[in-house]
């Protein structure tokens, strides 16, 4: 009977978060949708406490509590800006959970078979062996790769640049034939000799390494594909131990996640122009622009002005379109921009803001920071859309953006990110690129739309060029 | 149609890359399952896994890019769901090993719940019209 009630609860709860995962198709549903899963984890917790029935709670109560005001804690405080790192770390976590609920699936396997009597009856077949064996790797590359995306992003690790051991594919390889080395121990050997838990740690550890050294040579400019692969992870994560337990749920929820993480990684990889293979070898922003290569720049015709001379073209603009790009979140100029766009709309003239795939450090970054800043989200619009209206725009201003707004990429074959779709901004009657340098992007190349006849470059912070414009707009 | 060209572009991708499991589970599991009692129960499993990826290939597709970020952390969320398992880890009161990852696990897991779902809300509050 309880079985059945729990079963049900799992049901309500895959049927909820399938519900919940569709209402964010639109923007207005997403909250409530998001809430409704909220409730469908909630039923599924209780219907798993009511599964348990008269056990001893104290551990189940200890971790919740623990966990519950961390997470609400971690949640109130963390920084838009920060949310990358945010959503590394829980990846991560719930890599480490699906390791260690293996790690105890086993734990209590052994136990059980340690009483003779029943034995026969919790004997475990070769799938749950290679259930378990994936849920440990999996869970395990999860965890430490998401600790060392999270350390990068963070900056604490090497300041997110791509970390290249020497020989380290011939390494990873070496730690990729042990894990299977160990995955035969445990199946083969291990579970009949009672070995099995010192052959789930190596398994685990080995997976751990492996996660790390796999992340470590990724560089800054990629995270958004790692972050993305591994939150496709934790969800296969949570699926495999699904397998290990039996639990219908779990590969329901593993599997919707797995399928949103892989898709966002398409998305990413498909927005810079690499495919994923490409990505996880590494070392990208390092070859790129190598060999010094970087310092050497070589613009002869650049035009700058200041934000004063910027004032009239600006004024006298129907249509005007931001690009934002990293580097504003970085000088913190959000609201700056939206004062700017709310004093050019109270004149009449045409506001919008072209967001590119890639603008923010993780997918849909931008949206995020911009929505922040109450910046109407109807006025975000993607790359696609607003591209074929580019020609007919005024004035584009660029804060913080590069590397998608060079046309290199569309013009130039040979060129390190030739291919890779941008914002056609050099379309544009007139375009402002407000930059503290002419300092190249993450892939560390020129940008000749510095120097193009119809742009005009304004040497400043992000925010305090643009508190000037709006200045200059009111006054 | 949109299900085709989204099982067409997404899927194979997909098996490629999310889900070595699939791949790796069949040739070594099948066999053994055939003959013992979960055979039958693995390959529900395994049916009820591939439908699950469809759906939600077929789901995720329809979420804006601008929402890519809450959908991230939604889906964080949801992937907690490994704190049904880890329940079911520590049912016993004493200080035993199991217990211990057991209730690591439990609190890993509900940060990603709790975590997951409020900073979700907190994002998805931003998103308004004029």
């Amino acid at each position: 009977m309880n079985e059945t009630l729990a079963s049900l609860a799992y049901l309500f709860a895959s049927v909820a978060f399938i519900v919940g995962l569709k209402m964010m198709s639109t923007v207005k549903g997403a909250r409530r949708g998001n809430a409704i899963a909220g409730i469908g984890m909630a039923v599924a917790i209780l219907g798993t406490l009511f599964h348990a029935g008269s056990i001893d709670y104290r551990w189940i109560v200890g971790g919740a509590a623990v966990g519950s005001i961390l997470g609400a804690w971690l949640a109130y405080r963390v920084p838009m800006t920060s949310m990358p790192e945010f959503v590394a770390m829980f990846n991560g976590l719930g890599g480490l959970a699906s390791t260690f609920v293996a790690l105890c699936d086993l734990l209590h396997w052994s136990e059980s078979t340690a009483d003779i009597s029943i034995s026969c009856s919790t004997a475990r077949g070769v799938d749950w062996t290679v259930a378990l064996v994936l849920s440990l790797v999996i869970g395990a590359v999860t965890f430490t790769g998401s600790m060392a995306a999270w350390l990068k992003l963070a900056g604490t690790l090497k300041k997110g640049e791509p970390i290249l051991l020497p020989g380290r594919h011939a390494i990873n390889l070496a730690l990729g034939a042990l894990v299977v080395g160990a995955a035969i121990w445990l199946g083969g050997y291990a579970l009949e000799h009672d070995e099995q838990t010192q052959a789930a740690l190596a398994i685990a550890l080995l997976g751990g390494l492996l996660g790390w050294l796999l992340v470590l040579p990724i560089g800054g400019a990629d995270m958004p594909v790692v972050i993305s692969l591994l939150n496709s992870y934790s969800g296969v994560a949570a699926a495999t131990t699904g397998f290990v337990l039996g639990n219908d749920c779990l590969i329901i929820s593993g599997a919707l996640v797995g399928a949103s993480g892989i898709i966002l990684t398409q998305i990413m990889c498909k927005a810079m122009n690499r495919s994923l293979g490409n990505v996880l070898v590494g070392g990208f922003g390092q070859t790129a622009g190598g060999d010094g290569e970087k310092k050497k720049s070589s613009y002869t015709k650049v035009k700058s002005c200041s934000a004063e001379d910027a004032l009239p073209i600006l004024e006298a603009a129907r249509t005007v379109v931001f690009v934002p790009g990293y580097g504003l979140a970085v000088s913190q100029g959000q609201h700056a921009i939206r004062e700017l766009a709310d004093l050019l709309e109270a004149k009449g003239i045409s506001c919008r803001y072209a967001i590119h795939p890639v603008a923010g450090r993780m997918p849909g970054h931008m949206n995020v920071l911009l929505a922040e800043a109450n910046v109407p989200y109807e006025k975000l619009v993607e790359m696609d859309q607003i591209n074929p209206d580019l020609k007919e725009t005024d004035v584009v201003i660029v804060v913080g953006a590069n590397d998608v707004v060079n046309p290199v990429a569309r013009d130039q074959k040979g060129s390190p990110i030739y291919g890779m779709p941008i914002l056609n901004v050099d379309e544009a009657r007139t375009i402002f690129v407000i930059k503290r340098s002419l300092s190249p992007g993450f892939a560390g190349i020129d940008n000749p739309l510095f120097e193009a006849d119809n742009a005009l470059m304004i040497f400043a912070d992000a925010k305090e060029a643009l508190l000037a414009l709006a200045k200059g707009i009111k006054g | 149609m949109p299900l085709l060209a989204a099982l067409q572009g997404a899927l194979p991708e997909a098996l490629g890359s999310a889900l070595p499991s699939l791949a790796t589970a069949l040739p070594l599991a099948l066999p053994a399952a055939a003959e013992g009692g979960h055979s039958l129960q693995l390959l529900t499993q395994l049916t009820i896994f591939v439908l699950a990826v469809f759906l939600g290939i077929e789901v995720i597709n329809k979420v804006p890019p601008t929402l890519h970020t809450p959908l991230m952390s939604g889906s964080n969320a949801i992937s907690g769901i490994t704190i049904v398992g880890a329940i079911l880890s520590a049912t016993t009161g004493e200080v035993t090993v199991a217990n211990v990852l057991g209730a690591i696990a439990i609190a890993a897991a509900m940060i990603n719940v709790v975590g997951g779902f409020l900073v979700t809300d907190r994002m998805l509050r931003f998103f308004k019209k004029r």
